[in-house]
């Protein structure tokens, strides 16, 4: 921690910060508003599902809103990024018109800004811890918009800049999965030197990033241009292959293969096993934004079909909810409803997630808990049944617990749920690996360093924390990515 | 060697298409090149298909495979809009995509005489299946049934690890006329039976089951529910099993069949019957 602090004070004391920082009082900058994010509106937006809803700060907007940053001496807001990046520095790039550098110093520490900037929970972390809103009780720096201009700004450049690779060593590393773990952990490893092949179950590269996510929140555009990146430092990718069925992992050692990172995801979709749960018409929200994302179902050009809802109702608080709801109400629902256990203060949704969901007319239903599902005679949902609740005391996660309030059934006309309750480690990598200790949730158990009973191979994101988020995954990719290296350099060194 | 070339071609196999031949009118047998699949499936693993970038993830069981050749078999039923044009590729087409070995494999030893019983396309699946018992030392038995001779597929090779076949027709044109739960029933009544395997059209695995059931065999039955990723990520294929939700891509396909609520499936089975009504209508009159 204390080399970080002392790089971070080298780096606010260059010649260019102190200069910055002089140009503005504080008072100056305190005083100006947070920039608002231009939007397209609520009408227009949900007649498409790929139109992208944020449309990005302009260079204007960026400069007064990089100019709000007091640099501080202290910058708290980098405890509260999971890949610490140093924020101050590519906040004042902003602020002296370095895009370019700016953009520089995001990938040092982040492998993927542009998605960084458009999907973290930046109010739960960096600007939760902003300055602004710890002493001024003010609205924090925009630092996630910045993140996405300053990415955006080397993107639309044509100056994309691939970082710098050490000259290779021959090591060949297996990537398992292709989510936001596997590609942060990719990248480091190819920074490094390593020949890294990341393996991907589906026919798409990009996990999360392209069946889960939708459009209108990140473009898969985005997504295409950090993993070209990626292939530029050398990175292979090979889709359609499932480690442990396609091949085992044995015969990928006898290729050669010397490090195994799985970052397989939390690829299996929760249900509440209640009554009426399998009727038709009630699916998960991963097949749902899967057809709808991944399969294009919404198309008439692709062959996947999915089931459209007048009344659609979404069982959950979270960003998935968010994304299937909205989802709904871009394929014609007329109602599209969230259903949620608690209310809206505990909902794990981002705070802009949930209040786009609301612009978009979205409805509420909070403190509601669906108990059970009816049909009609064949076998389509048609009424479910919530019982309405009231808030407890705290539970292990901090929030207080929902309680079902007697007597308080409501029955609700419905033709479409989408069930967004969580999901569970997908089984199937760890089931190919009888010897890898994984805990009673089907979670891979790692150490700190990410290294599992496995000493070869390593495991990091949702497939090790059971449903996270993409910033965590990152984390993890990078983390693992640096104590593979130190693993396989000792192991070199003891030979 | 294969997987090196994999990996360098930065892309997955031709998946090409090297044999083809109709089974029967709205049956097709494939043969396509799948080198590393033919060396890992088992008996019961099942693949995911597409035939273009705009088509849907087809799940199909593995009929038979040559490790030698590197190939695997397929064999699909014209139902709807992607088995249409599955069963218009020619030899020397690609696969869009292919992948797998997905899916539990069949669980097979030594147990003593074993009754498949088989319905219309269902036989595919049960081939392999037949084929690990028999070479497991069993003494199998193969019921295998359809609405008339040409419907009834894959008879030689069956016989081939068979101690002995039974064909039952509705229409007779073939065999003996009538249902397979009374030609598994005929066999149940002759020998000792230790287990049965089912496979076919749900209703058919329904009868079957609550014939077996009665007679208290341990029955296996093979679910073709409706997949997307066939990797356990969506859930569209749950089924009740034993009163518990059970993803059929991951704990599946093979089941207890005693405690399948095969009821709850043929209803989840027509979950997009309207979706792909219209689909198929759009797209015969295209072409």
């Amino acid at each position: 921690m204390t080399i970080l602090s002392e790089y971070l004070k080298e780096r606010r004391n260059e010649e260019w910060r102190a200069e910055l920082r002089k140009k503005l009082k504080g008072k100056e900058r305190t005083s100006i508003p947070r920039v608002k994010m231009p939007e397209v509106e609520p009408q227009e937006r949900t007649k498409h599902q790929n139109v992208e809803v944020n449309l990005g700060l302009t260079e204007e907007q960026a400069l007064v809103e990089a100019s709000r940053c007091m640099d501080c001496a202290t910058p708290t807001c980098i405890d509260g990024c999971p890949v610490q990046i140093n924020i101050p520095e590519f906040v004042k790039n902003i602020e002296r018109k370095e895009y370019g550098l700016a953009a520089q110093t995001l990938k040092k520490t982040s492998a993927l800004p542009a998605v960084c900037g458009r999907v973290c929970p930046q109010e739960k972390q960096c600007e939760e811890q902003c300055f602004y809103t710890t002493k001024l009780g003010k609205d924090p720096i925009a630092i996630g918009y910045l993140e996405r201009f300053a990415a955006d700004w080397e993107r639309e450049s044509g100056e994309m800049s691939v970082p710098e690779c050490a000259p290779a060593n021959g090591k060949k590393i297996a990537a398992i999965g292709s989510g936001p773990a596997s590609l942060s952990f990719a990248g480091d490893m190819a920074k490094l030197g390593y020949d890294v092949t990341v393996f991907e179950a589906l026919h798409e590269i990009g996990g999360v990033l392209k069946y889960g996510i939708p459009e209108f929140r990140l473009p898969n555009s985005v997504v295409d241009v950090e993993l070209e990146n990626l292939r530029k430092m050398g990175v292979k990718f090979v889709n359609n292959f499932i480690v442990g069925r396609t091949a085992s992992f044995d015969d990928l050692k006898e290729e050669g293969f010397e490090g195994f990172f799985v970052a397989s995801g939390a690829g299996l979709p929760r249900f509440m096993n209640i009554p009426g749960e399998n009727y038709n018409g009630i699916m998960s929200s991963n097949e749902y934004l899967t057809r709808v994302n991944l399969m294009g179902a919404a198309s008439d050009d692709n062959d996947t079909p999915v089931l459209r809802g007048k009344t659609v109702a979404v069982i959950g608080g979270g960003n998935t909810a968010m994304d299937s709801v909205r989802t709904s109400k871009r394929l014609g629902a007329e109602r599209s409803i969230i259903v949620y256990r608690r209310s809206r203060a505990e909902m794990p949704a981002r705070v802009e997630e949930v209040n786009h969901a609301e612009e978009e007319g979205i409805e509420f239903m909070n403190l509601a808990n669906p108990v059970e599902y009816f049909a009609d005679e064949k076998g389509r949902v048609n009424k479910m049944r919530v019982q309405h609740m009231e808030l407890g005391e705290p539970d292990a996660s901090g929030r207080r617990r929902p309680v079902p309030v007697e007597g308080s059934e409501e029955d609700i006309d419905v033709d479409l749920v989408i069930v967004a309750v969580g999901v569970s480690p997908n089984p199937l990598i760890p089931s190919c690996l009888p010897e890898l200790k994984v805990s009673k949730w089907g979670t891979i158990e790692v150490g700190d360093n990410m290294q599992s009973s496995i000493p070869v191979l390593f495991a990091g994101g949702d497939i090790v924390r059971g449903g996270a988020t993409v910033i965590l995954a990152m984390g993890d990719g990078r983390k693992a990515a640096a104590s593979m290296h130190e693993y396989l350099s000792g192991e070199q060194k003891n030979d | 060697m294969h997987i090196q070339t994999v990996i360098s071609t930065n892309s997955n196999f031709m998946n090409r298409i090297v044999d083809k031949e109709f089974l029967s009118e709205n049956v097709v047998k494939i043969v396509v090149e799948a080198p590393l699949i033919a060396k890992s499936r088992k008996p019961g693993n099942f693949i995911i298909l597409r035939i273009s970038d705009k088509g849907e993830r087809i799940p199909l069981t593995i009929a038979a495979a040559d490790e030698e050749k590197g190939t695997i078999t397929l064999i699909a039923q014209k139902v709807g809009v992607s088995t249409e044009k599955l069963a218009k590729m020619e030899v020397g087409d690609s696969l869009h995509d292919l992948v797998g070995p997905l899916g539990k494999a069949t669980e097979i030893s030594k147990i003593g005489t074993i009754l498949a019983c088989g319905g219309g396309v269902g036989i595919a699946p049960l081939l392999p299946i037949v084929e690990g018992f028999k070479k497991a030392g069993n003494r199998v038995i193969s019921v295998l049934a359809a609405r008339s001779k040409d419907l009834i597929i894959l008879e030689d090779e069956m016989r081939k690890w068979s101690d002995e076949v039974i064909i039952m027709t509705d229409d007779g044109s073939h065999g003996t006329k009538g249902l397979v739960t009374e030609g598994a029933e005929m066999v149940i009544k002759r020998e000792k039976v230790d287990e049965c395997i089912a496979i076919g059209p749900a209703i058919m695995m329904k009868f079957t089951s609550l014939l077996t059931k009665k007679y208290d065999i341990p029955t296996q039955a093979s679910l073709n529910s409706i997949m997307v990723d066939g990797t356990g990520m969506c859930g569209a294929c749950r089924v009740t099993v034993g009163g518990k939700t059970k993803f059929t891509c991951v704990d599946g396909p093979e089941f207890d069949a005693h405690q399948i609520d095969f009821d709850e499936m043929m209803m989840r089975l027509g979950g997009y019957r309207e979706e792909e009504k219209k689909d198929y209508e759009r797209f015969m009159s295209q072409v």
